[in-house]
């Protein structure tokens, strides 16, 4: 059946993608009727869906269109990073498929023609509520661990300032708190995602956790990791250590650094986490969004570092924000300074239909009237073509 | 000063009170002037204190005024001269003084900031502030006038009568036609379509006369026995016979489309609670629609208050062919949602054919929901909502 499937979906590929929506049910018909050995239910597949599922593929004729990525892939590169809803769909499809739209082919453009040579460069995807900046990230990052480039995705910065039952006084920096749960979930994650790099990647200073624990200069960051892992009281600075390395040697040249960081704002925000004696505590005092912060600063080469914004998590800033200016604050404006802004907006007519296809080849629009004409207008209509708000009103029917 | 205290009270009337009503309060001051004018002179106004005191406590009902036709003949008079005046004053000629002038005049004259409205001021023709009574019904020697006196509800039953004997008229006139063979079967119904019988008020208004509901169920079948006989008694049908305004669809006035820089559009208002919008309807557009600068989606986050947008397109079928702007201030976030539907249902029926337009009233689209908010009475939590209650 799959034989059938990428055979037929591989004479669809050479139509015109402009023409997908008006052949959309013509092409499915010629089509089954030259392979009348194929099964034809699966031959509308080709409308919304394309077999290129390499990222580094990707170009514009496949925008608009779905691809596939291998589950297995999914755990190794996103152990958190997907957003809740998102997951959802994952677990009921059986399968991931990402949409292909135009920021992230523009910045997979970007990342391809980086020179590595100069600072990182970075890329703010910024854009209302629900328009598609997290799932661009993720494609981002889909893109980045097939080039092989060792990923540092931070999947949502806000939970770092907020929610945190347990803060512990720094033992390296006496002013600063350590959040260990995080710091541990985290570095757990970041084990699962890069592997492989992580024995051969050599530290180059020595680190002291106390008295009798410590770890000599030239052994591998794995075991810093673990330590951070097993010692859930070290975890802050274990990620603290990690984070300084990984800065240094990607200068080198040895391996290519992805920072990638969905909610930044959260940096440079406020918190809502308070001292024993009820006094707010601001971002810098938690040695995270510290040791954060010097990794977002473009003083090292050899990589990329793509952040996208998020209103849905934030603290203290009113719904309607959205500009990068409004979400950073002053403080975190001038701190990304230069970057290059990438707007994501709600889906185009192309991109509506093609979400609306994936969703029927699936079966996920059981309503009689969600295949007529009348029925996507209305879709259209009472969603305004934002995706968020689209997916959550299939889910109804 | 006694003096000029006494002339100045000379002009006050002697008697007060002319007539108390039946249920008195237990003690009252009467002041009665004394007795001036057989005195001449200097005199002294001597007042007399007296209290009255009732002892009656089970007072019956007072029964309902009867106003005799001398009264009621008087009072035509007086209103007539009244008008006279009141268009004397206004500057306006007597002889063409209507009613809407009068109430124009009163509304001018005295302005009262009452909110209900029957309690304003008012100068009406009395036929239509006294209510009709039926005059005395039996002569000097106690016997009364109409045959049917005695049936209690004579002028029901004379109609009855009436209406009974005009059907064995038509039928005698027809089998009249059809022994001499000249009866032709030419069916001359009237038309009953734009006209309604008489509701039960109405005849009773009529009549003078309480009547029960079989009353008026008999008094309907007999009009429409008289009808089905024949065309003959067609103006004594009618009169029992009012109009029903046609089609009721006179309320939209839609507003005929403007242009400005070439852009075809219309504009109107809606209200719903106490929200009011605004709304500029695009004739060509692509669905794109913008709430005090807003776009829809971030205005309007909840599905309902989309829904009750799309609500006006839709059942026109014009989803993505027209552009909205519209300013709304006011109420809450369902009564701004409805108001801009208003308002948008309100302006496309500018756009579209008069027999959509009649079946977006019948959809309700063009109704303003007369629903507001229920003023909280004391006594109780709420407007409906009682106290708990405690039994001891």
């Amino acid at each position: 059946m799959l034989k059938g499937v990428t055979r037929l979906v591989s004479r669809v590929h050479k139509l015109d993608p402009g023409h997908f929506l008006r052949l959309g049910t013509q092409a499915p018909q010629s089509l089954a009727a030259q392979l009348d050995n194929q099964v034809s239910f699966e031959s509308p597949r080709a409308i919304s869906c394309t077999s290129e599922n390499d990222p580094a593929k990707h170009e514009e004729k496949h925008e608009g269109l779905h691809y596939n990525l291998p589950l297995q892939d999914v755990k190794t590169i996103f152990p958190h990073g997907l957003p809740s809803r998102y997951a959802m769909q994952m677990k009921t499809f059986n399968e991931a498929c990402l949409m292909v739209r135009k920021p992230a082919l523009e910045l997979l453009h970007y990342l391809k023609n980086t020179n590595f040579a100069h600072p990182a460069i970075r890329y703010v995807l910024y854009g209302e509520k629900g328009t598609g900046k997290t799932l661009s990230l993720c494609h981002i990052i889909h893109f980045c661990a097939k080039q092989d480039w060792l990923i540092l995705h931070i999947p949502d910065a806000h939970l770092w300032v907020k929610n945190c039952r347990d803060l512990l006084q720094s033992t390296y920096n006496k002013q600063r708190f350590d959040q260990p749960l995080e710091a541990s979930v985290w570095l757990k994650n970041f084990k699962t995602t890069n592997e492989r790099f992580l024995s051969q990647i050599k530290i180059q200073e020595k680190c002291v956790w106390n008295k009798r624990e410590s770890i000599e200069k030239g052994s591998s960051l794995g075991e810093v990791v673990e330590q951070g892992i097993t010692r859930v009281r070290n975890a802050t600075d274990a990620v603290g250590i990690v984070l300084k390395e990984l800065k240094r040697q990607s200068s080198l040249g040895i391996f290519r650094l992805l920072v990638a960081v969905d909610g930044v704002n959260a940096l440079w925000g406020r918190t809502t986490l308070k001292r024993e004696d009820k006094s707010p505590i601001a971002p810098e005092e938690l040695a995270l969004i510290h040791n954060m912060r010097k990794m977002v600063r473009n003083d090292w080469n050899g990589g990329a570092i793509v952040l996208a914004l998020s209103q849905t998590g934030s603290l203290f800033k009113p719904r309607n924000a959205h500009l990068p200016q409004e979400l950073l604050g002053k403080e975190g404006f001038d701190a990304l300074d230069p970057f290059i802004p990438i707007q994501v907006v709600n889906y185009s007519p192309k991109e509506f239909e093609s979400c609306i296809q994936y969703y029927m080849e699936n079966s996920w629009l059981q309503h009689e009237k969600a295949h007529t004409e009348e029925g996507k207008k209305e879709l259209l209509f009472l969603s305004n073509a934002n995706p968020e708000q689209l997916e959550r009103l299939c889910a109804y029917l | 000063m006694a003096a000029s205290c006494v002339s100045c009270g000379a002009a006050v009337s002697r008697r007060l009170l002319l007539r108390p009503p039946l249920s008195l309060a237990p003690r009252q001051v009467l002041w009665k002037a004394a007795e001036l004018q057989s005195v001449p002179g200097p005199q002294i106004l001597r007042l007399k204190h007296v209290t009255v005191v009732t002892t009656k406590k089970n007072v019956k009902a007072p029964r309902r005024e009867t106003y005799t036709v001398d009264f009621i003949k008087k009072q035509i008079e007086e209103f007539n001269i009244g008008k006279r005046h009141l268009a004397n004053m206004m500057g306006e000629d007597p002889e063409t003084f209507t009613q809407e002038d009068i109430d124009r005049a009163i509304a001018y004259l005295f302005p009262s900031g009452l909110f209900e409205k029957r309690a304003r001021p008012i100068m009406k023709h009395p036929e239509q502030i006294f209510p009709k009574q039926k005059a005395i019904q039996w002569g000097e020697d106690g016997r009364p006038f109409h045959y049917l006196f005695y049936t209690g509800k004579q002028s029901y039953y004379s109609l009855m009568h009436d209406a009974y004997g005009k059907i064995l008229d038509i039928e005698k006139h027809k089998n009249q036609l059809q022994a001499k063979g000249l009866f032709s079967e030419k069916n001359k119904t009237i038309d009953l379509i734009g006209s309604r019988w008489l509701i039960k008020e109405e005849l009773e208004e009529m009549l003078v006369e309480k009547l029960s509901d079989q009353d008026y169920r008999q008094f309907v079948q007999l009009m429409e026995r008289l009808l089905q006989s024949g065309a003959a008694e067609e103006e004594f049908v009618q009169s029992f016979r009012r109009s029903v305004t046609v089609q009721s669809k006179q309320q939209p006035i839609e507003p005929v489309q403007r242009d400005a820089q070439g852009m075809a559009f219309s504009t109107s208002e809606g209200k719903r609670k106490s929200a009011k919008a605004e709304a500029v309807v695009y004739e060509h557009g692509s669905g794109r629609i913008k709430v005090n600068g807003i776009d829809y989606l971030l205005y309007f986050p909840v599905l309902q208050d989309r829904e009750q947008l799309m609500f006006p397109f839709h059942f026109l079928d014009r989803l993505g062919k027209h552009d909205v702007t519209c300013t709304v201030s006011g109420g809450g976030r369902s009564a701004q949602a409805g108001a801009i539907r208003l308002a948008v249902a309100r302006a496309l029926c500018s756009f579209v054919t008069e027999e959509e337009v009649e079946w977006m009233r019948q959809a309700g689209l063009l109704t303003s929901d007369p629903r507001v908010r229920e003023r909280k009475k004391p006594g109780q939590e709420g407007a409906r909502r009682k106290f708990t209650w405690k039994k001891r």
